[in-house]
């Protein structure tokens, strides 16, 4: 038991499950706003970030990683809410380029101010939890106490996502002004609103996500530390479906795993090969999505 | 009462209402009716706010909708089954039912018991997707879930679109029953001219977006050119 425990192969899955529950967590933050509005939100890891930055900066007087991540999710609630107020509101119904350039436009912007304000140097955050491996008979589990933190919070992020829409009143409005944004009118579901809330926990869901990112020693906090997350969490979400959840989730912890086996295996080089190869093979055979029940939707 | 006085109504170039006026009486039923195109879907939208006019007003009672928010209108009151059904395909019959209840002040319990004894059918498929119900029974929930807010005013788009003329009959039977039990006020657009007239006290004919009759029911009935030229109904 001991030695399958410790072995290269449960390694591998318990590395990638890792790496793959913050893809899984971006995947799921690009559903949400992608189900409502139907835009691909690009600037979504940059938003993150500056939420990161903002709740990193009560760090120093507070000392406190928790209260710092408490201000990193409300300024993800906030940059979400004024960035659909702002910029994505005039989007609606324009052609599909449209969004596209903004969002990325808007991505640009952000990770210019950031290193305006910040710097483009590295911020070492502290980490609440140990990295260092758990030990097994004198030899490493991969897993630590932080990666166990990382897992749970993943988990406890998509069951509160997960609970808020299947469960509740405000849920049931949020699905309703998603799938159908003019019956929903007619019902007296205040879409416009409804809408605005969508990009608040999307963005909130990243923000947890980059604090997650940044409290990694190995990567810190930086104006662009959320580059690489994105894509992989981006193609989760391409191959899991943009209107699926479970998809995002799903996807995003198989990205990891599979990742992790070939940059053990093969190469570390040939994992953005191997993930843009699957992005480009799942399009291919199921376009809408591995976890997209179905194609058209019907209202 | 709903009054529209003078609206008119312009898409681009062209013009889907011309000074169209008229009254729905409190707790009786208003027939809108005319060919394709005549003008009655976008009627029925702006009287709830999904398009906006270019002059004229609509009134509920005392108070002007017009320039409202079509959320805020709902809220006052006036329900709005859309032409197509519009329920919500991935959802439960209960939870449509649960999304037009929200802006009802009655107890959600108290209101679904009473729509499934008005619709028996969706109390037995109140769990069931919305998808899997046929052409009636959809109809059936687009009426219920209008209804479970309470509204004093139902604006309906071609109810019978689509239905078999029995299951037709039984929703016209409903609607006629609750304006008298209720007290609603009904707006019935319907090509169907001879099953809206049955149950209706007064009809406005649309013809390319003007109102060229408006009477009693009955009259409107027995009016042979009306019939003929504008509800291409032969004798």
């Amino acid at each position: 038991m001991s030695s399958f425990l410790t072995s290269r192969n449960v390694a591998d899955v318990l590395g990638g499950i890792t790496n793959g529950v913050i893809y899984s967590l971006v995947a799921l933050s690009l559903v949400l706003v992608w189900r409502s509005t139907r835009i691909l939100n690009f600037a979504q890891g940059a938003m993150a970030m500056i939420a990161t930055y903002v709740g990193f900066a009560v760090l120093a007087p507070t000392t406190s990683y928790w209260v710092s991540m408490a201000v990193a999710i409300v300024a993800g609630l906030l940059i979400g809410g004024l960035t659909e107020r702002v910029i994505v509101r005039g989007l609606y119904g324009k052609p599909e380029i449209n969004p596209v350039v903004a969002m990325v436009g808007f991505l640009l912007v952000l990770e210019s101010v950031a290193a305006a304000i910040w710097s483009t140097g590295s911020r070492g955050l502290p980490t609440p939890f140990s990295m260092v491996d758990w030990q097994l008979n004198h030899k490493p589990v991969a897993l630590s106490p932080f990666a166990l933190y990382e897992i749970v919070t993943a988990v406890v992020v998509m069951t509160v996502i997960a609970g808020l829409f299947q469960f509740t009143k405000l849920g049931l409005r949020l699905r309703a002004a998603a799938l159908a944004p003019e019956v929903s009118r007619l019902l007296g579901v205040r879409v416009g609103r409804m809408l605005t809330l969508g990009w608040m926990l999307s963005s909130a869901v990243g923000a947890v996500t980059a604090v997650l990112v940044a409290s990694n020693y190995f990567t810190g906090l930086t104006p662009t530390a959320m580059d690489g997350v994105f894509a992989f969490g981006f193609i989760a979400a391409a191959i899991g479906g943009l209107d699926s959840p479970v998809g995002a989730l799903l996807s995003g912890i198989a990205l990891g795993v599979i990742l992790q086996f070939v940059g053990d295996y093969l190469n570390s080089n040939a994992i953005i090969l191997v993930a843009l190869g699957m992005l480009v093979v799942s399009l291919m055979v199921r376009p809408n999505g591995v976890f997209t029940r179905s194609a058209q939707r019907r209202v | 009462m709903i009054r529209v006085d003078g609206l008119s109504v312009s898409y681009g170039a062209v013009q889907a209402l011309r000074d169209v006026s008229f009254e729905a009486q409190t707790g009786t039923i208003t027939a809108v009716l005319g060919a394709n195109g005549a003008g009655k879907t976008t009627l029925l939208r702006t009287i709830s706010g999904l398009v906006a006019p270019r002059s004229g007003s609509i009134a509920l009672d005392e108070a002007t909708l017009t320039g409202m928010r079509t959320e805020d209108i709902v809220r006052r009151g006036v329900g709005h089954v859309p032409e197509g059904r519009g329920v919500i395909a991935e959802f439960t019959v209960e939870e449509n039912l649960r999304l037009g209840a929200m802006i009802s002040s009655v107890p959600l319990r108290d209101g679904l018991a009473q729509q499934y004894e008005w619709f028996p059918v969706l109390g037995e498929r109140r769990k069931q997707a919305a998808a899997t119900l046929s052409g009636g029974e959809r109809q059936m929930l687009a009426m219920a879930r209008a209804l479970i807010a309470q509204p004093t005013v139902l604006l309906l788009d071609e109810p019978s679109l689509g239905l078999a003329p029995l299951v037709t009959a039984q929703l016209m039977h409903t609607v006629a029953e609750l304006c008298t039990t209720t007290g609603l006020t009904v707006i019935l657009v319907e090509q169907n001219a001879k099953s809206a007239l049955r149950i209706a006290s007064r009809a406005v004919v649309l013809y390319l977006g003007r109102v060229v009759a408006d009477d009693v029911a009955a009259v409107v009935a027995q009016d042979d050119q009306l019939r003929q030229y504008y509800l291409g109904m032969v004798k």
